[in-house]
């Protein structure tokens, strides 16, 4: 039997020693009337062999982003991944331990995460970050729960522009607690959440207001104008970003009246993976350490006075607090944020800089292009690699036709705003060529 | 007996931001083969940063040098036994690594069509079926990222459920055994948590639950195979008896590696159950997650399974997102697809006999353990225990010796030490889950180490108050991170 | 483990020394000594006011969290916000310098129930 070693006199020596005549004695506990009788109906085992053939015959169903031109983003992005990447979290000493409990058999993870936790500060502009939450969704959900907790005020804004599935997780996490939920709309011109439209949403009850920068459109957001609003009314301003390569070029979200800094890491060193396992993060003032969910790791000494890092803020957390814990996450996503970490550090600030640089030199092409092809920029404000475009004849069927020249054109946004039927919200980043888009524009015009 | 430990050279290593020289250059991006834009004259300043202040600057190989430095002050289930309770460190096969790498399955974007996407889909159809099969509910859902994420998704739908009959309930009975995920988990999905004592006896009893469900409950949140080891024997029972006041059973499945092919929590009363695929279908832990939480439910609750569903209609699959009385969603995407692909490799490798052959010899481990070490450490519930045994320090408390100090001398012996201090309910709590995966030779080695400490903690305590030396570093202090927190680099 | 006879204690751990009508509330020995090195502990503000067996603070360890509870109701005149910084003080003077809070108490406030030092000694005992 694969992975287990145990030869029949393995077995008799065990039943030898606990003093039972068969392994059924040991199942006594187990109710007798609800006992199997029959097995499980799972097909018989497979050879490693056999078994890697039947998963590259099944992985072979699908079309990959390297056989398509795939100009999808939408808070998952096609970015080179450097060999580095995986090399480090193939070490079995990462990947095969557990949550760092026992701070002297794990400092390598403590002190990667450690150090995670100050790029994503100095990504962020923020003071402190925590370890890693499961996806951009869940910690924009964290963060409006975070955010209720230090106003003691229950409202919470989205903006339109925030990406629909995270409203969505938002939503779906609130039911519990009683939703207060609101929304800040866009603005059609723009694509932007305008001020006014933040004030309109916002009253005495509003514990945050949360805003995407670059937002689903690929619009940016005039981050200081919205905080000056939202802080006017006492509440606090959430920052979602799901584009961490903007990093390199965006004002820090710090320096720009954010207080609470969520999003998704997933661009840095993350293989799409149909949508998992990504990396959620979130960064916020010192004055709020206490109201993060998550685990922090923190730097101290050992007995003989060596640096040394262990988990700490503990009592926050659901094993000590229990149900009056900042939130119920226990394991997170430790070896995405590793893979992040190496991917950051390997490109290094002015190799980040350059690749900010490069998918805004893309993106800036591609709007080009498609302008020569007669295929206009939706709205009117900056972006950074995505942008939304208008479709003559609409989105869906100028996407079937690129299909057809195995190209993935982007994503029809009619299905999460019914009132977009002809746009099309287009990503390009380093991994698209200039002749994919030269094809992608002259097969719109 | 000598310490397994030895010598070996283990580097000093200081943070990357003290390596980083400015200009220094690591794995930078293609050239631009389109005009380059120049940022200042494409994004109005207000927009723009000037630089990050602190970022790295190294190079490549001394990046590789960095990570391969800490990876060595790591211990992982590969370098040696990893008994952690209620955390099933069982071998993480390296043939699902090669699996989850594949660029058939790694390098597919979520929002591509669903035309493009059906190998992804069936492998998430099959694994849904497979988990359905094992745990005896009726329908899967994929999409939780790990077991707490399981356990909200899961305790959101019973709330949307009393909610669609027109009376909301407002708490959950939960004992005193459960895992901190539990109450936390139910704090967020609404519910005012009802604790239970069992009283020193381990297990629940029909009377623990009878004297307080009621009909403003939803119902149990249970662990079975519960946290020390034990199996709820009167699992079905309650869950009549919750029934009959109308209420909901969740089982808390983290504990699934003993039970596989040998009874169906489906059959047992349970109505909502998560699987823990970083446990029980042995997915690597990596530090700290990603996991997968996959949540099974009976009938009931089919409705409010989050969206999307996966169909299958015809020989195709596709995402269904039509589902009026679903919960919603608990992330962006459809869960944490590489992981499942983990998952479904190790079932499909094992087979259903090998699944039950995985339960049975956990079983066998663990109950091999517990009974050569009972005479040697205190043991919380002296019966035939499931995939785990719990010991305390109450024969050591004597010699000024604490769970702790024993946990401490296991690492200078080369073992991960077991869970410790939980379930709060065994005072001074050792936990051990062998595993199946473990050989015997390997249980003994660990089974004579746990008898040197006991001896060592008579003869010279000093020794495990002193330990663990081996490590690269020693005990740490704790207290001053808290009082004089530094979060990070600066 | 000291239990200083003039003052009251309560089942909480918590002590109250009463001085006209203000009593002064910290933690005693035994209850520091449980949770070990204490690393935060978060107080009300001054005039806020507190019921009798109600929480009105939090001091946690590394490891343990554990709320503080009014012995009384009344409001609070003052807060040593000295061991918000230093909250080792808790452990090394719980009754001196790591007092907590001082409170105003209510008219109707019952102090009928509050333990002398022998009574609160035997209940640790009964406790343990």
């Amino acid at each position: 039997m694969p992975y287990i070693p145990h030869t029949a006199k393995d077995i008799e020596k065990i039943l030898k020693a606990v003093g039972a005549g068969s392994a059924e004695e040991l199942f006594s506990q187990l109710p007798a009337a609800s006992r199997l009788k029959g097995p499980l109906a799972i097909p018989d085992g497979l050879s490693e062999q056999d078994l890697l053939s039947h998963l590259k015959a099944l992985s072979s169903k699908n079309s990959t982003v390297e056989e398509y031109s795939c100009f999808l983003g939408a808070g998952a992005y096609n970015h080179y991944i450097p060999s580095i990447v995986d090399a480090v979290i193939s070490r079995s000493e990462f990947y095969t331990s557990y949550t760092p409990y026992q701070p002297e058999l794990s400092q390598g993870t403590l002190q990667a995460i450690f150090e995670y936790q100050t790029l994503v500060c100095q990504l962020t502009g923020m003071d402190v970050a925590n370890a890693s939450l499961y996806d951009g969704a869940t910690a924009v959900a964290e963060a409006a729960l975070m955010a209720r907790r230090i106003t003691g005020r229950q409202g919470i804004v989205l903006a339109s522009a925030l990406h629909p599935e995270y409203r969505e997780t938002v939503a779906t996490y609130l039911t519990g607690t009683g939703d207060h939920l609101s929304q800040a709309l866009y603005c059609a011109e723009t694509g932007t959440t305008l001020p006014e439209s933040i004030d309109a949403a916002c009253d005495d009850n509003t514990a945050c207001v949360i805003i995407q920068h670059p937002n689903f459109f690929g619009s940016l957001e005039d981050i200081e104008a919205i905080a000056e609003v939202v802080h006017r009314k006492k509440a606090l301003l959430v920052v979602a970003v799901t584009e961490a390569v903007s990093f390199g070029l965006l004002k820090s979200l710090g320096d720009s009246g954010c207080d609470i800094a969520v999003g998704e890491n997933q661009s840095f060193g993350n293989p799409l993976s149909y949508g998992g396992p990504y990396l959620g993060f979130m960064a916020t003032k010192s004055e709020f350490v206490r109201q993060m969910p998550g685990r922090l790791i923190g730097q101290t000494v050992d007995r003989e006075g060596r640096r040394a890092f262990c988990l700490t803020f503990a009592t926050r957390e659901q094993h000590i607090r229990r149900e009056r814990a900042t939130s119920n996450i226990c394991t997170n996503h430790g070896l995405c944020a590793l893979a992040a970490s190496v991917h950051m550090v390997s490109l290094g600030s002015g190799g980040l800089r350059k690749l900010a640089a490069l998918n805004l030199s893309k993106a800036e092409y591609l709007k080009k292009k498609l302008k020569e092809s007669g295929v206009e920029a939706a709205f009117t404000s900056p972006t950074f690699n995505e942008f939304t475009v208008k479709v003559k004849g609409g989105a869906e069927a100028a996407l079937k036709k690129l299909l057809d020249k195995k190209i993935i054109g982007g994503l029809a946004l009619k299905r999460y705003y019914p009132e977009l039927g002809e746009h099309l919200l287009i990503a390009a980043t380093e991994m698209n060529s200039k002749e994919e888009m030269d094809n992608l524009a002259g097969l719109l015009k | 007996m000598e310490a397994n430990g030895t010598k070996g050279l283990v580097l000093e290593e200081p943070l990357i931001f003290e390596k980083s020289f400015p200009g220094r250059a690591g794995i930078g991006p293609a050239p631009s083969d389109v005009p380059e834009a120049d940022p200042a004259s494409v994004l109005p300043s207000k927009f723009l940063r000037k630089g990050i202040e602190g970022f790295p600057d190294i190079s490549e190989m001394d990046a590789a040098r960095h990570y391969t430095r800490l990876s060595q002050w790591n211990f992982g289930l590969d370098s040696g036994f990893y008994p952690l309770g209620s955390c099933t460190m069982k071998y993480n096969p390296k043939i699902n690594e090669t699996a989850a790498r594949l660029p058939g399955f790694a390098m597919l974007h979520p929002y591509q069509p669903e035309h493009l996407s059906q190998g992804a889909l069936e492998l998430m159809h099959s694994l849904e079926g497979y988990l359905a099969e094992i745990s005896g509910m009726e329908a899967i859902t994929l999409q939780p990222s790990a077991g707490a994420h399981g356990e909200l998704c899961g305790l959101l739908m019973m709330a949307a459920y009393f909610k669609a009959q027109g009376k909301p309930r407002t708490k959950i009975i939960i004992p005193d055994t459960a895992h901190g995920t539990n109450p936390a988990s139910s704090h967020l999905a609404g519910f005012k948590v009802v604790p239970v004592k069992t009283e020193g006896k381990g297990a629940l009893s029909v009377e623990m639950v009878r004297a307080v469900m009621d009909e403003d409950t939803a119902g149990l949140m249970l662990t079975n195979p519960n946290t020390i080891g034990l199996f709820e024997r009167n699992i079905k029972e309650i869950a009549d008896l919750v029934h009959s006041k109308g209420g909901l059973v969740y089982c808390d499945g983290a504990n699934m590696n003993a039970i596989m092919g040998l009874v169906k929590l489906g059959d047992l009363g349970v109505d909502v159950v998560q699987l823990n695929l970083h446990k029980t279908f042995s997915t690597p832990h990596g530090g700290g997650g990603p996991g997968s939480g996959p949540v099974g439910v009976g009938k009931v609750l089919e409705p409010y399974l989050p969206c999307p569903r996966i169909k299958k209609e015809g020989g195709k699959y596709s995402l269904d997102f039509n589902r009026p009385d679903t919960i919603g969603r608990m992330k962006a995407f459809y869960g944490n697809f590489s992981i499942m692909v983990r998952a479904y490799s190790y079932i499909r490798r094992m087979g259903g006999a090998g699944l039950k052959r995985a339960s049975e010899t956990a079983i066998l481990n663990a109950n091999y353990i517990k009974e050569r070490l009972k005479g040697t450490y205190h043991l919380a519930f002296d019966e035939p225990c499931m995939h785990e045994a719990v010991f305390s320090d109450k024969f050591q408390l004597g010699s000024g010796i604490s769970t702790m100090d024993i946990a401490k001398r296991l690492i200078d012996y080369g073992y991960h030490p077991p869970t410790v201090y939980f379930p709060l309910v065994v005072h001074g709590a050792i936990m051990i889950e062998p595993t199946e995966t473990e050989t015997v030779d390997t249980l003994d080695r660990f089974i004579e180490v746990m008898k040197a400490i006991a001896e060592e903690a008579k003869t010279n305590p000093q020794l495990l108050k002193d330990a663990p030396t081996k490590t690269k570093i020693r005990r740490v202090d704790e207290t001053r991170a808290a009082r004089e927190p530094i979060l990070r680099w600066k | 483990m000291e239990f200083p006879k003039d003052l009251k204690y309560t089942k909480e751990h918590e002590w109250v020394k009463v001085e006209g009508n203000i009593a002064t509330v910290g933690i005693t020995d035994y209850a520091q000594d449980s949770l070990g090195d204490v690393v935060y502990v978060e107080l009300p503000q001054e005039g806020a006011s507190v019921t009798k067996h109600e929480p009105f603070g939090v001091v946690e360890s590394v490891k343990a969290v554990s709320d503080l509870y009014s012995p009384l109701s009344g409001s609070v005149t003052e807060v040593n916000d000295a061991i918000v910084d230093s909250p080792e003080a808790i452990n090394e003077d719980p009754y001196g310098d790591a007092w907590m809070i001082k409170v105003e108490i209510s008219s109707d406030s019952d102090l009928g129930d509050l333990l002398t030092a022998d009574e609160y000694q035997k209940f640790i005992e009964e406790e343990k």
